[in-house]
């Protein structure tokens, strides 16, 4: 990997030996039903779908696909609960259960690491080290919200609101459930939750840690299925709120489908985000986010730094450092703990990728990428930049959810921040400086939810995540995401 | 009257009713109007019928002039929003007549006026706390500096309420404008006197052109615009039937606009009046930095 013209080479010239996590240990089965009244049932027209490795293209399990009428058991199921058990519950004890969650999750951090980069092709070290640990994180945080919601409305009471309908996205499988579960519990209400059809598994898993703490059966229901299934748990009348994370499309579709309804709704959509840099930044530390930004978990990322904006005096020492960094990532097996990159998520997200990469170029945006090699089956894309475009290209435009990067210049900061805000979404951003002045008043200006400085893709349950403008509307995390699961009064 | 005695008696000038874009007062520029009776059929008012480009001017004001509002100090806000109830209380009279005009008892009018002028010192007092309330520093588990604060949504499309003067509009525009939007509103089409009258009030206390924007108009031709503008981010509606609600939900998600239903709203209460209608127009922004050296 290392050529002489790579001023870095981590490998300082040997080659990595395989370090691939072992799978032995983990408990996955052949076949998944759905999860429904605290049992596993088949589906109700026992229609089924496989979910495979990206990496391989190997069948992992088949997993039973939800129809309508699974939906309106799994609604009323959850509707049960909530009318008895959990919703005549004490606080504190709900509390107690959500906090059990969290331990079982930890204590079975590996195993979900692993099925999660199985099944999704996320490499272990993001599944190990960010997915699982965030994920059990959300819910040890929001435990503890369950008996103290009258302290975060001030002059307000804050009460359930019934059954949540959630509908997640396959690019953090285990951690979007973690977002949307804990939350809706520590408030009071069930929930039917539905994960993607690419990456069931660690959502099944999930039902099992729900089991085994023992939580009143309905309380969580989780049916696997594709987009149609999704649309039956958002228009369920019996469904109280909707929650969903996916894309702008599918959001604003979901937006009209509940117009006329009382529904309340939280809706985490697609992001195109600037990330820019200054000339006065700490220049190496800026090139690693930028790494982190784009190529963080294949860029399947709705608030990946996808547009990147660098102060014309450093842009050409930027993207030189750039290329030579993206020299060193290593894209293959998701399960080796040498991994920077893994599989693409599916074959329909590659073409899509592969789409922009030929249409970034019939635009007139130069292509660079990585010269490393991929494996021959499973799904794959070399990290890519794309330098000489402009605003209106497609690439600029346009979320590619992929590891591809759209590079352009400024001079100075009204027209970095102009570019920035040039965008339908708003959901987050980045901004790379020495200077403190200058930090606040970009972050101040930059129409977003989440903004970093000096750092970028970071999480933590503590922490509002949610945009403006077409990125979505409502918070998950934080204080602020108890919002979307209780309606307030006097 | 004889004529003789009409020959003596002074005119009263009677005012026309404009409508409030960018800090001015034109009539709207289709040139239609509808009229505005008593319970007895006398006109009392031709009324502009306002058009969508009035609407899309007034679009175009409020973004204009958002940044500049948003950036303007909280105690600026504060300020303004103060002087603005001064004027109102200086005008009080002509704001009572008005209702009075449109079939209020005198009683009526004037605690409307006066719940106005005082909503208006409610939401004055709030600007330099609300974002104390809702803000938070987040103890995140890694080395980072972590807060969340409040930040205007941007352009807010009003539909006030239908049913109230003065008291409806005055409680929709301060908790946005307030929290630093800025706004364009469509006035009640049974009263909308006092709504260009409040735009007088409003043009005589320092708020700048373009910050609020007051249309009259018909709410059948309108409010599809008020929800479907793509450069407005979020729409205040407080009537109308639950298929018009449907409606603008419908529209509204063509640029995943927000929707502030506030149907059935008792304004006149106090119970209305609280910071969540101005968190209501509020974004939450986050923002990260490393603790390190």
């Amino acid at each position: 990997m290392a050529t002489p013209e790579n001023k870095l080479a981590f490998d300082g010239g040997w080659e990595y030996d395989p370090a691939p996590e072992g799978v032995e240990h983990i408990r996955a089965k052949k076949r998944y039903g759905l999860y429904i009244g605290g049992k596993f049932v088949a589906a109700e027209k026992g229609r089924t779908f496989d979910t495979i490795n990206p990496a391989t293209e190997e069948k992992l399990a088949r997993v039973a696909q939800a129809s309508e009428l699974d939906v309106d058991k799994a609604v009323k199921a959850a509707r049960k609960a909530y009318t008895g058990p959990w919703g005549r519950m004490k606080a504190s004890e709900r509390g107690k259960y959500i906090f059990r969650i969290a331990r079982i999750m930890q204590e079975r951090a590996r195993e979900f690491a692993a099925i999660e980069s199985l099944d999704g092709g996320k490499p272990i070290r993001e599944s190990r080290d960010v997915d699982v640990p965030l994920a059990a994180a959300h819910f040890f945080y929001y435990a503890g919200w369950a008996d103290k919601l009258e302290y975060a409305f001030p002059g307000r009471k804050a009460k359930s609101l019934g059954v949540a309908g959630q509908v997640i996205p396959w690019n953090f499988p285990l951690l979007m459930a973690a977002w949307k579960l804990a939350p809706a519990l520590a408030c009071g209400n069930t929930a039917v939750l539905k994960p993607a059809e690419t990456t069931p598994l660690t959502a099944l898993k999930l039902a099992e840690v729900i089991a085994d703490a023992d939580l009143p059966p309905g309380v969580v229901n989780i049916i696997t299925g594709a987009g149609d299934t999704g649309a039956a748990i958002v228009n369920h009348p019996g469904v109280d709120k909707v929650a969903f994370t996916g894309s702008t499309g599918v959001g604003r579709i979901i937006q009209k489908a509940l117009a006329g309804t009382n529904k309340k709704y939280t809706l985490e959509l697609g992001g195109k985000a600037a990330n820019i840099i200054f000339a006065d930044a700490a220049i190496d530390q800026a090139v690693e986010g930028i790494v982190n930004g784009i190529f963080f978990n294949q860029g399947h990322v709705c608030c990946a730094g996808s547009r990147l904006f660098v102060q014309e005096a450093v842009a050409e020492e930027v993207i030189q450092k750039l290329k030579d960094r993206m020299e060193t990532l290593i894209v293959g097996d998701p399960l080796d703990k040498n991994t920077d990159i893994g599989a693409i998520n599916s074959s329909m997200q590659l073409e899509k990728i592969q789409s922009y990469l030929e249409i970034g170029q019939q635009e007139g945006g130069t292509m660079h990428q990585s010269s490393c090699s991929v494996p021959e089956t499973g799904y794959w894309c070399r990290p890519t930049i794309f330098t000489g475009v402009s605003q209106s290209n497609r690439v600029v435009q346009e979320e590619i959810f992929g590891p591809v990067l759209a590079i352009q210049t400024f001079r100075t900061f009204d027209e970095a921040l102009s570019k920035a805000n040039n965008t339908p979404y708003g959901l987050s951003g980045g901004v790379w400086t020495d200077k403190g002045a200058k930090i606040f008043k970009m972050t101040q200006s930059v129409r977003a939810g989440v903004v970093w400085a000096n750092t970028f893709n970071k999480f933590d349950p503590s922490s509002p995540f949610g945009g403006y403008k077409e990125s979505g509307v409502g918070r998950e995390g934080g204080l602020h995401g108890l919002d979307a699961y209780v309606k307030l009064g006097v | 009257m004889a004529a003789a005695d009409k020959a003596k008696q002074r005119l009263a000038v009677a005012k026309t009713y404009k409508i409030y874009i960018d800090g001015k007062f034109p009539r709207t520029e289709s040139g239609r109007y509808f009229t505005l009776e008593d319970g007895k059929g006398t006109v009392i008012a031709n009324i502009c019928r306002s058009s969508r480009k009035d609407f899309r001017n007034s679009v175009v004001a409020a973004r204009k002039a958002q940044r500049a509002w948003a950036n303007a100090s909280a105690y600026l806000r504060g300020q303004i929003l103060y002087r603005i109830a001064e004027m109102l209380e200086g005008r009080s009279e002509q704001f009572v007549a008005e209702l009075v005009l449109q079939g209020n008892t005198q009683r009526h009018a004037q605690k409307e006026v006066e719940a106005s002028i005082d909503r208006l010192i409610y939401y004055a007092g709030w600007a330099d706390k609300y974002q104390q309330v809702f803000s938070a520093v987040n103890p995140v588990a890694s080395s980072h500096f972590n807060f969340s604060v409040l930040e205007p949504m941007g352009v807010i499309s009003i539909i006030a309420p239908d049913d109230s003067g003065l008291i409806g509009i005055v409680s929709n525009i301060a908790p946005a404008m307030v929290g630093g939007n800025t706004c364009v509103v469509l006035a009640s089409e049974q009263q909308p006197l006092c709504a260009v009258s409040f735009a007088e009030v409003l043009h005589a206390s320092d708020v700048p052109a373009g910050v609020v924007n007051i249309l009259t108009g018909l709410r059948s031709e309108l409010t599809e615009q008020f929800a479907s503008h793509m450069d407005v981010n979020a729409i205040a509606f407080c009537d109308g039937s639950r298929k018009v609600a449907a409606t603008v939900q419908d529209l509204a998600a063509d640029n995943i606009k927000r929707v502030i239903s506030r149907r059935r709203m008792d304004w006149l209460s106090d119970q209305t009046a609280n910071p969540y209608l101005i968190r209501d127009t509020q974004e939450v922004k986050t923002t990260w930095h490393p603790i390190g050296t």
